[in-house]
């Protein structure tokens, strides 16, 4: 019996050694963040993993927010090397990093194109940024459609029905654009270059109202919830689907999936530039954003394998490399050179560098 | 005659109602019955729907088109170090010996010729020719016909998802590829044939060379770790409770909470392995360690609900005939209530683990949702499992991965379906019924 029972005990003392055992150093890359990143770090990983001398990186998806707070959640094996990010650092995310202790590095990689499309069969659509965001943004202000009600002082919930209701010379079909829910970033980004920044600071109208209501610019960033824009959930390419099966509606997603899909899809026109890989590889189609990755400092040197994970998008992030055939749009040469030389110089980002 | 008491129906008015209720009553019932077999029907129709969709969909999936070509395995382009090592064939040109017979093939020339051409075969072509070598050194310095996977682009206007008859800057496939293919096609190199990537792969960006072969393993680890687990602890519960605990308040209190751990959404657990085994632990992310822990707290309530229940359909008889004849308590039960419970036991940890194999929000938090090439070797290794692999292929954007994600749907699927029948079968043939 005493014997059952320190064999029991040795069982126990075995099975806890083994466990705490595993706290130790990890070997392979660990990178969480953006889902609109992680198509083309997964890329890069799967790349670099060919190389048998690396392990394979670990590629977590999550949302920009997640990557941006895990890289500077702390130091330690613990914690993700690399935090992927579809939109800069803020400065209050930088203090967060800071707070813990955590020194990162930041590299951009390329930019992504938010396009609006729809189904080739359906009506293209041409317009401009503002009569987008006035289509899509949840409060307008009340003299907006041009009625007899000259009251531009309130804000009033989104009364176009037909694209046609904001401009005669859109389509005449019912508003329905397909879009990703709230913890999207590519929503986010929308929300903010077209809601916002394309027609709440640009619009007279909109711009007097909000003066008037003593609202900021950022009320705008809400999108309509009446059934003009739907939320489709984070897979982009149930949006694809809808679209190829109901030529009336309108859907917002990443370039990617045009570029994949460019047999079926149309993109709309905005602000008189197409979404084509060119047009928003030189800027010109403004409603892009760019990608980041945030390398933490602390475990340079201790996880093998991050200065070879950098050099490899190096490798790629090219006009004629592998993610641009994925659909990522490559930086101009000189960008490339300034973030090349940020791999080797590995400049701790600053509060300065972000304003 | 008395007179009938008041309140008292005669027998006469007593039938001539009944009859007169009788066609609305029946006709109540078989309204009833017709709503019923509506209900099953509604029921059987969409799971129709969703088995047609998914197999539609996901037969295509296990097949691919294969390009078959004579390769001219140089010995120095191929393993420049000439000892054969994974180092020295990765430095060596795989890549431009299978272009060289490539262009060949099709004839391509000239730089947007090759570089067309070179598109249309996977990425994966260089892995293939380097494993083949591998296992067959004597490959080397010969020409040998070897089959790749086509890409994906050029897979999808074979199958004719792509027509010739859109304009050539709206597709993903040029005039020029298209010639190649009609040329290969004509040459008989291209076939169509069960697609080995899909069960022998592991996770990759191109879609022609993805496959479950890592997600399955992982599933496969995690559940070792879950069963190990839950399973004696399940079991230890169940008995304690059942056959040794005092029947009290704190007892009580256990049983209840077990019962509402049942119902609680499987995430929560998953933030508790978050908080515990990598918070406090600081054990890394993504494991299936963890993995198995996590989904192993979460299937804990099923396997002692399901456990309890099976020793307590052993009937009382069997403990007195053992008690009796002098066993002790614990005799008792390993010898006699334990084995007869047993079927009912597994039949639930079967079920149970059914369950574990079909999660995904647990895995969430503690990182096992996540792009993850290497295979896992040990449960410290990171991994992924089925249904995760079958999420993230659901969201690329290659269209590819619409088949590829139906095929490994249909792949969970069976193992589902396998292990209910296993549960099913343990039922039907070990339980003992009284």
């Amino acid at each position: 019996m005493i014997k059952r029972t320190f064999l029991t005990a040795a069982v126990a003392v075995a099975a806890f050694t083994a466990t705490s055992g595993i706290a130790m150093a990890r070997d392979y890359i660990s990178i969480a963040g953006s889902s609109t990143v992680l198509p083309f770090a997964t890329i890069i990983a799967e790349q670099l993993g060919k190389n048998p001398s690396i392990k394979t990186p670990v590629v977590e998806s999550g949302g920009s927010s997640v990557g941006k707070k895990g890289v500077c959640e702390g130091i330690g094996t613990e914690f993700i090397d690399i935090g992927n990010a579809s939109s800069r650092m803020k400065a209050g995310e930088l203090e967060y990093c800071e707070s813990n202790g955590v020194k990162v590095t930041e590299i951009k990689v390329g930019y992504d194109g938010i396009v609006v499309a729809n189904s080739k069969e359906g009506t293209p659509l041409v317009l401009t940024k503002a009569e987008l965001g006035m289509a899509l943004t949840a409060k307008v202000p009340a003299c907006a459609d041009g009625s007899q009600n000259f009251d531009c002082t309130t804000m009033v919930d989104n009364p176009f029905k037909k694209w046609s209701d904001i401009n005669p010379a859109l389509p005449d079909l019912e508003i329905r654009v397909y879009g990703p829910p709230t913890t999207s970033g590519t929503r986010a980004s929308f929300a903010e270059m077209v809601n916002e920044k394309g027609y709440c600071k640009k619009d007279e109208m909109a711009k007097a109202a909000l003066a008037a209501a003593g609202a900021k610019a950022k009320v705008c960033r809400a999108m309509r919830t009446d059934g003009a824009f739907i939320e489709a959930g984070e897979q982009d390419n149930l949006i694809v689907q809808k679209l190829q099966e109901d030529p009336s509606a309108y859907g917002i997603f990443g370039f990617s999936y045009l570029d994949q899909n460019s047999d079926t899809l149309q993109g709309a026109v905005i602000s008189g530039t197409n979404p084509t890989f060119e047009e928003i590889a030189n800027g010109s189609y403004s409603v892009s954003r760019a990608l980041y990755f945030y390398v933490k400092h602390a475990h340079m040197g201790v996880v093998p394998g991050l200065d070879e994970y950098m050099a490899e998008w190096v490798k790629h992030w090219g006009d004629d490399g592998a993610l641009s055939d994925a659909g990522m749009i490559p930086m101009p040469s000189a960008e490339r050179a300034t973030y090349k030389a940020a791999m080797a110089d590995m400049p701790a980002l600053t509060a300065d560098m972000l304003k | 005659m008395n007179e009938p008491r008041k309140g008292i129906i005669p027998p006469q008015v007593a039938i001539s109602r009944v009859n007169a209720s009788l066609a609305a009553r029946r006709a109540g019932e078989r309204r009833f019955r017709t709503y019923g077999r509506i209900a099953i029907g509604i029921a059987l129709a969409f799971l129709v729907l969703l088995f047609v969709s998914i197999f539609t969909k996901g037969i295509p999936g296990f097949f691919q088109y294969y390009v078959t070509l004579e390769v001219v395995v140089d010995r120095e382009k191929i393993d420049p170090a000439g000892d054969l090592s994974v180092q020295s064939l990765y430095d060596g040109d795989a890549r431009g010996i299978i272009r060289n017979a490539l262009y060949k093939a099709t004839g391509a020339e000239g730089r947007s010729g090759r570089k067309a051409a070179g598109k249309l075969i996977s990425k994966g072509a260089e892995q293939r020719l380097r494993e083949a070598i591998i296992k067959d050194p004597s490959l080397l310095g010969k020409t040998v016909a070897m089959k790749f996977a086509l890409d994906d682009d050029a897979d999808s206007f074979l199958r004719g998802y792509i027509s010739s008859a859109v304009p050539e800057k709206d597709r993903r496939i040029n005039d020029k590829q298209i010639e190649f293919i009609n040329k290969l096609q004509k040459l008989q190199l291209i076939s169509y044939d069960f697609s080995d990537y899909l069960i022998f792969g592991s996770a990759s960006r191109d879609p022609e060379i993805a496959g479950i072969k890592g997600a399955f393993v992982g599933s496969m680890l995690t559940l070792a770790v879950c069963l190990v687990l839950a399973f004696p602890m399940g079991v230890a519960t169940a008995v304690y409770l059942e056959e040794f605990a005092p029947k009290n308040r704190i007892t009580e209190i256990i049983e209840v909470n077990i019962n509402n751990l049942a119902a609680v959404p499987s995430v929560v657990f998953g933030i508790l392995g978050l908080a515990v085994f990598i918070g406090i632990f600081g054990m890394p992310r993504s494991i299936p360690l963890i993995g198995g822990v996590v989904l192993a707290l979460m299937t804990l309530p099923t396997i002692i609900i399901s456990s309890r229940a099976a020793i307590r359909a052993v009937p009382p008889s069997i403990r007195d005939a053992a008690l009796g004849v002098g066993a002790s308590r614990l005799q008792t039960v390993t010898h006699h209530v334990l084995p007869l419970a047993m079927p009912g036991m597994l039949t639930g940890t079967i079920i149970g683990m059914a369950q574990a194999l079909g999660e995904t929000a647990p895995l969430l938090m503690i990182g096992m949702v996540a792009f993850i090439v290497d295979i896992p070797g040990g449960v410290t290794d990171p991994g992924t499992v089925l249904p995760v692999q079958i999420f993230m292929w659901a969201d690329f954007a290659e269209r590819m991965f619409i088949h590829k994600t139906s095929a490994a749907i249909i792949v969970l699927l069976g193992f589902l379906i396998l292990m209910n029948a296993i549960a099913i079968f343990i039922r039907n043939r070990l339980e003992r019924r009284w």
